[in-house]
Formats: structure tokens, sequence, C-alpha cells
């Protein structure tokens, strides 16, 4: 009951949402791996469209989807204006004026790096959004097969809305005692966190004490053979989202072959 | 302090997939002096109910300001305190409302326990006239004296304070401020018997001496109608039910129907009603025995 979001996931149900973590995963590394090998407007044109589908049958909204690319606006617009004005490209340039000028190309090649930014900014960001952390784990754990990085993975993320609230919990205690934590100089906010801090550190190894002393009582040992409650299985709709992937790498190599490049 | 509440509703996560209405129309008034009970399942919106009175919990602005047309203007009052207003000072408001977390031994922090007592103290201490270091340690000693704590532990680390003495500690740190209201989210979890009765008259002492009106929230039935004087049950972040405690054991049935714990007498009562037999239940488990040890002659 808490003013929390737990991580990035969106919960709806969706086709993109029910697919195995596992070909989620997957079919990012295609995915990522297509972005790199598209050379023309036609190939990343393809990426596009596929993202576009995924996004649709995820049912998760468009503003959701763009908020994770805000992080890396200033990066995309940055690089995007080097390439404008200092690409040299053959030929007359459109505009010049001292050290800049302006080449066909140059706007090519930005418009180029924009998309692919873009597009990987959305792809990793829709995996967590349609894939519950524990999924995520799941998959890591069943295509690396390493149990114990798994297991730290998903403790990590399961006590960090344990640990928000935590932090919540103990700062209306001190707000209700007076305290501030809104208002000062630099040095004085830092100092109103200590009654924070200290809590949640004592908190942090209580919980871990508990965590271990249940993980004990249910007999774990982290070296020994583990078996599934649920296993992962692929079922037909997986099949879909494998052909979708399989689909665009080969159509992006093709692409790149039959319809030359802009490089 | 007498609290007004009128039309509160409150939704964490508003316009996400985790919206939850924790409360729903919420009116309820608690007269200055009382010693009040708020009954509750867990998630029934009593916890959000009682962090709105300190300002832990504030009013959404978009509905302050323009509330829609069909509902009615939410109220929410504490003393001379209007929280629908946007010049509320939070600071005095909290001073004169203390609030106690569940578990709140592990809110402590500071090197000393008179140094955690004397937290609020200083924080909300005016800018103007800070109080010397005298006064400082006379109020946290008053405080601690208050909450049965010897005064050999002022100079101890909470950390190295048993479980009940550091919870006594924590709520030292509250009422060292002396506010009017005193607000306890489950002051008994996680004591034993023993413990609960302990807390449980240490809050009665501080309703006499420190602290005008004492709220409790609880989940424990037995618990509010021993030490309450006047009760309101939540469920499902709705008031269905403002009463004196004793009148909770007449609804037993009701009660138990919304998921609560009912009195062990109630219970006894019920089970009784079920074979046919009629008793007049409106006392408490405490009054129970003392009943059967009049009847033995012996006293209690």
């Amino acid at each position: 009951m808490k003013d929390v979001a737990f991580g990035q996931y969106y919960p709806v149900d969706s086709f993109v949402h029910k697919l195995d973590p596992r070909l989620k995963l997957l079919f990012l590394a295609a995915y990522i791996t297509s972005v790199f090998l598209a050379r023309n407007f036609w190939g990343i044109g393809l990426c596009a469209l596929v993202m576009i589908a995924v996004i649709l049958s995820s049912r998760v909204p468009i503003h959701k989807v763009l908020r994770a690319v805000r992080g890396v606006v200033i990066l995309i617009a940055v690089t995007s204006v080097i390439y404008i004005f200092f690409y040299d490209g053959e030929g007359e340039p459109l505009w010049s004026w001292g050290v800049f000028a302006v080449y066909r190309e140059g706007i090519y090649f930005a418009l180029f790096l924009v998309l692919r930014l873009f597009l990987l900014v959305t792809c990793s960001s829709m995996l967590t959004y349609t894939t519950t952390p524990v999924a995520l784990t799941d998959g890591i754990e069943s295509i690396f097969r390493v149990h114990v990085v798994a297991l730290v993975m998903s403790i990590a993320l399961r006590m960090i809305p344990e640990l928000t609230g935590e932090v919540e919990r103990i700062k209306n205690a001190q707000k209700a005692r007076g305290a501030d934590f809104e208002s000062g100089g630099l040095i004085r906010r830092v100092r109103a966190l200590v009654p924070i801090l200290i809590p949640l550190l004592i908190s942090s190894f209580r919980i871990a004490g508990d965590l271990a002393e249940a993980m004990d009582a249910r007999c774990y040992m982290a070296g020994k053979k583990r078996i599934k409650y649920k296993k992962l299985a692929f079922g037909p709709r997986d099949l879909v989202g494998f052909l979708v992937g399989a689909a665009l790498v080969t159509g992006v190599v093709l692409l790149n072959v039959y319809m030359g490049s802009v490089f | 302090m007498r609290i007004v509440a009128e039309h509160l509703n409150y939704t964490y996560n508003a316009g996400s997939p985790f919206a939850v209405q924790a409360l729903k129309d919420v009116t309820l008034t608690i007269e200055e002096g009382e010693f009040f009970g708020i009954l509750g399942h867990t998630g029934s919106g009593k916890s959000t109910f009682v962090q709105h009175l300190n300002g832990l919990i504030r009013l959404p602005r978009s509905l302050r300001r323009h509330p829609k047309r069909e509902d009615p203007m939410p109220v929410l009052t504490v003393g001379e305190y209007d929280l629908t207003s946007k010049k509320t000072d939070y600071t005095a408001l909290r001073q004169k409302v203390g609030m106690v977390f569940q578990y709140p031994e592990y809110q402590l922090f500071a090197e000393t326990v008179a140094a955690d007592v004397a937290f609020g103290l200083k924080n909300f201490a005016d800018r103007k006239h800070r109080p010397t270091e005298g006064e400082i340690s006379s109020a946290v000693h008053a405080a601690l004296e208050a909450v049965g704590l010897d005064a050999s532990v002022a100079e101890k680390s909470p950390f190295e304070l048993s479980g009940g003495q550091k919870r006594r500690a924590a709520i030292a740190g509250v009422i060292v401020t002396r506010p009017e209201v005193l607000i306890l989210d489950e002051p008994a979890a996680g004591l034993d018997p023993r413990g609960k009765r302990e807390i449980m008259e240490l809050l009665h002492r501080l309703h006499g001496d420190f602290c005008k009106t004492v709220i409790i929230v609880s989940h424990d039935m037995d618990e509010i109608a021993e030490n309450c004087t006047m009760s309101a049950v939540f469920a499902e972040g709705r008031v269905t039910h403002v009463l004196p405690p004793r009148e909770l054991f007449r609804r037993g049935e009701e009660l138990e129907k919304m998921g609560l714990d009912i009195p062990l007498v109630a219970k006894l009562c019920l089970e009784l009603r079920k074979r046919g037999i009629e008793v007049d239940c409106d006392f408490t488990a405490a009054d129970f025995v003392r009943r059967i040890l009049a009847r033995k002659g012996e006293k209690a």
C-alpha cells in the first residue's frame, strides 16, 4: 500500500507478456543484432515496423514507451548534431559556414543513428515492461545455467520494493517527529539523511538475516542440484515469436545485400 | 483537539495500473479527550486514515481545488488546523499530533537514547527561542520516566536495549514534544501478552498526563474493547461502524463476517447462542475473569 511502482513492469495481459522469457531474451538479442546489421533505411525501417508491431501487441501505452526513451534524448540530440555538422561527405556541401559543413550523407547518418538508438532503447525497455523481474531471472537462469547468480539477482530485485517501502516508513516516522528533508543547503540535507540511513542499514541487515533464516529453514543449499516448481515451456505462441525474430534477421541481411548501403 | 473528517477519499498510485483506493468516502469525528480505537483488517484503510491526521498523506491538490461536481467536498480538520487548505503549517500540526508507527523501534538512529528522544524536540524547536541543554535534558528525562524507562538508559545506545525497552524509547521520542493527540499504529504488535498489557497500561497513563486524546489502530478487537472509550471499524476503505467498544460485542456475527477477529467473549457467546443458550455478553474478557472469580469468592 504505497506509492511505488515495482520496477518497470507494466501489468497488462497481452501476447507479448505471455511469451516465454527465454524467447524474449533471444528475440532481444536477435533484434539488437538486426539493428546493428542494417545498413540501409529499408533494413532499419523493417526493424522499426517490427517494433511497432511489438508495442501494439503488448498493449503498453505509447507514452510509457516514450518515457523510456526520454533518458537518452540528450545523447541522441548531441550525437546527431555532431554528425550533421561535422561529417565530411563527397561532392558539394548543402550548406557551409567556417568549419561547419552539412552534407547529404551527414543528414542520412544522423537520421540513421537516431533511429538506431531509439530502437535499441525501446526494445530493451519493452522487455522490462512486459516481463516480470522473476520471469526474467528465470529466463536468464535457464539460458546461462548459473543458479547462484540468478538467485542473487532475483533477491536483489525482490528487495527493491521492500527497501523502498522501508525508506518510506522510516521517512514518515522521522517526518512525524519534525524531520525536514526538503529545505536547507546541501550539507543540511545530507545531514538530514542520517536519521533515515542508519535505521535503513539496520533494517537491511535484519531483513537479510530473516531471509537467510527462512531459506535455511526450508533446507536451502547453495551447491545442490535444484528442480523447478514452474518449468518454462515453449508453446505455439513462442513459435510465432521465434519466426518473427528469425524473419527479421533474414530480412535485414537480404535487404543489405539487395538494396545497397547508405554508407 | 477535535478531529473531523468528512468524505475523505484516497487512492494510492492514482492513474496507474497499481491504483488502489484505500479510503472511500470516510466520515468520522473523534472528540477531544477520547481513547479512540480504530479497528480493521489489514488493508482496510485504517493506517491510511491516521496518516492523514498529521499530514503525512495529504489530500490530492486537484481534489482540493476542483472537486468533481457530484462528489461532496472533503473536510478534514484537526483542532484549529484545516488540512484542506493550501496554507496548513504541517510542522506545527505534527508537533500537536504525535504519531507512533508500527514497530517504532525501527526508527531509532542516534548514538544515545537521550539524543534520539531529543530529535523531535530539536526539530520542532522555535528558531528564535532554541531550548537550552538543560531544558532539553529535563524534557527528555520526563518523557523517559513517563514511558517507564530508568534514567540510566539515557546514555546507552538505543541498540543495546531490549525489544520492549526500544519500543518505549521510541514512544518517548514522540511524546517528548507533548502532542495533544497521540496516534499509535498497532502499538502492541509483536509483543507477548504481558508486554501488550504493559504497553496498554502505559498508554492509559499517557492519556491522563501527557496527551489529551489517544488514538490506537489495531486489528485486535480485545485490545480495543478493553481499552478504548470509543471505536470505529474500517472495512475495505469505508467506516462501517462507530460504536462504544462494548457495543462491538453484540455485533460479533457482523464483524466476524467482515473478517475481523472478534473478542474471545463474543466468540464464546456466539457459540453458546448457536447451542440455544441465551447469554448477555457485553463484557470483556477481563470482566469475565472478574465475574468468575467473584462467583468463586476470590478477588481478582
